[in-house]
């Protein structure tokens, strides 16, 4: 594997005091944010090393959430495969739905420790949407969310959600009304009210410090994955995998395994209807270095630097931009990246369902649809982590709505789907 | 012509004459390139010292919703990165009014940092203002338009602190452009009341001229941020003289003549 061969990694030197991973990362927003930014920066470096901050934390994050969650051998879906162990962790078990609700609880503790008020965020499929709603209600903060009107279309249970909670959902009807729009507006908000309100950012993405903090809210995930694995199964897993928007879960898997050189880590794409302009948020497939709502990464943009449109079927993955961190760890060689597409989505969702019982958040499934193609590769004493990084109940209205039209769902026809998962049907960067 | 001195030519003689000078904003493209350039002669011959033209973004996230939507209408009609510059490039046919861009790093980061200053300055822009570009990221591309000779401006905003103020204003070689509410771009009922101090707090700091912008809509504005700056900025209510024509060349370009001849009475 080519990771040996990578030049030791220090995960900890990363971002530096400018927030860059290399040449990713920064501060690149507009001036009326940058104080703002500082005061962030500042306020989180304090919080970190206070051991009240730190206890609250972990209070919050096991009575409210319900942490640790469960790393779960899926049994029956490694047998389906045929090849490595299946382990999936959790995060779909925690309160809210997803992990979001991990960075959501470390962003209202620094929210209550400025003595801010109110709470803004942009939601893509709701989750973080849902779980800042749910900690502004905990907190008893003023809550506005932003949401394209796509997304809100595609994912009405989780406005309505949010709602219930109290919390304000705004729809933004500009540009592609997805995620990328909702994120400009929420910005666009804060410029405005920055003296009062903090914008809880729903990904490892955007300006400094962000992609730094919320990577640290998310590496409870990995890190419990590494005990629980050595607990059961007395050694690290080969391989992990997690699906990438912003790459919030997926940083926050691999962080504790970055120093295990035998620990392959792989991140999924949006690969939506294929790689072609306008059709997928595979970032690293069709996209070049460039400056996004804060942040320089790999961005999905045409010759002249104007963003492209993305497509997936799940909304929390529908982003041009991926987080610095994983540009650079790309770069490194140390995280490989593939792309999952709609169609072998669906079939995933599908598989874990029928054979784990459990249905999975249609962005987790990139993850899922990964693990199916990549199991049967491997052999049978070695293991292989899967993020499932939230539960697919806000997905159920869309599955049926797809499943339903497409081809061969009769009953007889769903069966035979379900066994010839050798085939290339995910497509997988050459190494 | 010698592009880059048109910008520090425009501030000298407004000095000179006690006077501030009155920039206007248009979005490059908005609605359509041909209006677009009909739009820009509109407001020069109305009496515009500055022109700053908007590069659309398909993200222009700070931006308000006119600007936003000028952005749309450009970006929709068919502007590129080759009309922006064919635009500025027209205009240059016909007047020496120093040009401003006010743009995002994106835009110039597609060509390379030291590639679009040069294309820039050829087709005779003066400076640059890069709303997502902090000094703190800046070095390259102030390097850059050094080696063109391009002038960079930087925005102060009222969250700025005091002590930043030096920094900006030394990434800064055209001017500073002071916000004089927090926010995004759009027009206002009332300006700041602090801006008189303000300006002044920045002044302990540079020699560079300041202007003042955002949500000035009345010749009043004009009066008050004239008496304390070197320039001020109306951006909004122009494009929205645009924006309330739509289809009616004639009545968007007779809109402008009067919005910039109404405001600039705030000069005299």
């Amino acid at each position: 594997m080519s990771v040996i061969d990578t030049p030791k990694l220090d995960r900890h030197a990363l971002p530096d005091a400018g927030g860059h991973f290399g040449p990713y990362g920064g501060m690149y927003v507009p001036e009326t944010l940058m104080t703002a930014l500082f005061d962030l920066t500042a306020e989180y470096e304090k919080a970190k090393a206070d051991p009240a901050f730190q206890e609250e934390l972990r209070f919050m994050l096991k009575q409210y959430a319900g942490r640790p969650t469960e790393l779960y051998f899926a049994e029956r879906l490694t047998e389906h495969c045929g090849g490595a162990k299946i382990y999936l962790k959790r995060e779909d078990g925690l309160h809210t739905g997803a992990h979001k609700v991990n960075h959501c609880i470390g962003q209202a503790l620094l929210t209550k420790r400025m003595g801010k008020k109110r709470v803004i965020a942009e939601t893509g499929a709701g989750q973080h949407g849902v779980a800042t709603a749910a900690v502004c209600a905990k907190f008893g903060f003023e809550c506005c969310i932003y949401m394209g009107a796509v997304d809100m279309e595609r994912q009405a249970l989780n406005v309505f959600r949010m709602r219930l909670m109290g919390a304000e959902v705004r729809s933004v009807e500009a540009g592609q009304k997805t995620l990328k729009d909702a994120v400009n507006e929420a910005m666009r908000d804060w410029v405005t009210n920055v003296g009062d309100t903090h914008y809880i950012l729903g990904s490892a993405l955007g300006s400094h410090p962000y992609p730094m903090m919320v990577r640290d809210f998310q590496k409870v995930i990995g890190e419990e994955a590494k005990r629980q694995i050595l607990e059961m199964e007395g050694r690290l897993p080969d391989e992990c995998v997690a699906c990438v928007g912003g790459g919030s879960n997926c940083i926050g898997l691999f962080y504790e395994f970055l120093d295990e050189p035998n620990v392959r880590l792989v991140g999924v794409e949006a690969g939506g209807h294929g790689i072609s302009q306008g059709q997928h948020a595979a970032r690293f497939e069709g996209g070049r270095v460039g400056v996004l709502q804060g942040a320089k990464t790999y961005i999905l943009q045409n010759p002249d630097g104007q963003i492209e449109l993305t497509h997936s079927v799940s909304a929390g993955l529908d982003y041009a931009a991926i987080g610095p961190e994983h540009a650079y760890y790309h770069d490194q060689g140390r995280i490989h990246y593939g792309y999952a597409t709609d169609d072998e989505v669906m079939k995933a969702f599908e598989v874990l369902s029928r054979k784990e019982g459990i249905i999975p958040a249609l962005e987790s499934t990139h993850a899922i649809a990964y693990a199916l193609k990549r199991a049967p590769q491997m052999s049978k004493d070695e293991i292989l982590v899967v993020n499932l990084s939230g539960r697919g109940d806000k997905d159920v209205q869309q599955a049926m709505k797809l499943l339903g039209g497409m081809k061969g769902l009769t009953d007889g026809d769903r069966k035979n789907n379900l066994k010839p998962f050798r085939e290339e049907w995910l497509t997988l960067r050459p190494e | 012509m010698s592009g880059p001195n048109r910008i520090q030519q425009a501030f000298d003689q407004a000095r000179d004459a006690d006077s501030a000078l009155f920039v206007t904003y248009l979005c490059a493209g908005d609605p359509d390139f041909d209006t677009s350039l009909a739009a820009c002669r509109a407001v020069i011959e109305a009496g515009t010292d500055l022109l700053e033209l908007g590069v659309p973004f398909s993200d222009p996230l700070a931006d308000g919703l006119t600007n936003q939507l000028a952005a749309q209408r450009a970006l929709e009609s068919g502007m590129s990165h080759e009309k922006v510059m064919k635009l500025v490039r027209a205009v240059r046919e016909f007047s020496d009014v120093p040009i401003v861009f006010y743009t995002y790093y994106n835009l110039i980061l597609a060509h390379g940092e030291a590639d679009y200053a040069k294309i820039a300055r050829e087709a005779g822009v003066d400076g640059i203002l890069t709303l997502d570009l902090p000094p703190e990221e800046a070095d390259n591309w102030d390097r850059a338009c050094a080696a063109e000779n391009l002038k960079t401006v930087y925005i102060v905003a009222p969250t700025t602190p005091p002590e930043r103020i030096g920094k900006i204003a030394a990434s800064a070689t055209g001017f500073l452009y002071y916000v004089s509410r927090t926010g995004v771009t759009g027009e206002r009922d009332s300006l700041s009341v602090d801006l008189q101090d303000k300006v002044a707090l920045i002044r302990e700091s540079t020699k560079l001229p300041l202007v003042v912008g955002f949500g000035v809509s009345r010749p009043e504005h004009v009066r008050d941020i004239a008496a304390v700056a070197d320039g001020v900025v109306v951006g909004s209510s122009i494009v929205n003289c645009i924006a309330n024509n739509l289809g009616d060349t004639d009545a968007t370009l007779a809109a402008l003549h009067d919005k910039v001849t109404t405001l600039r009475t705030g000069l005299a």
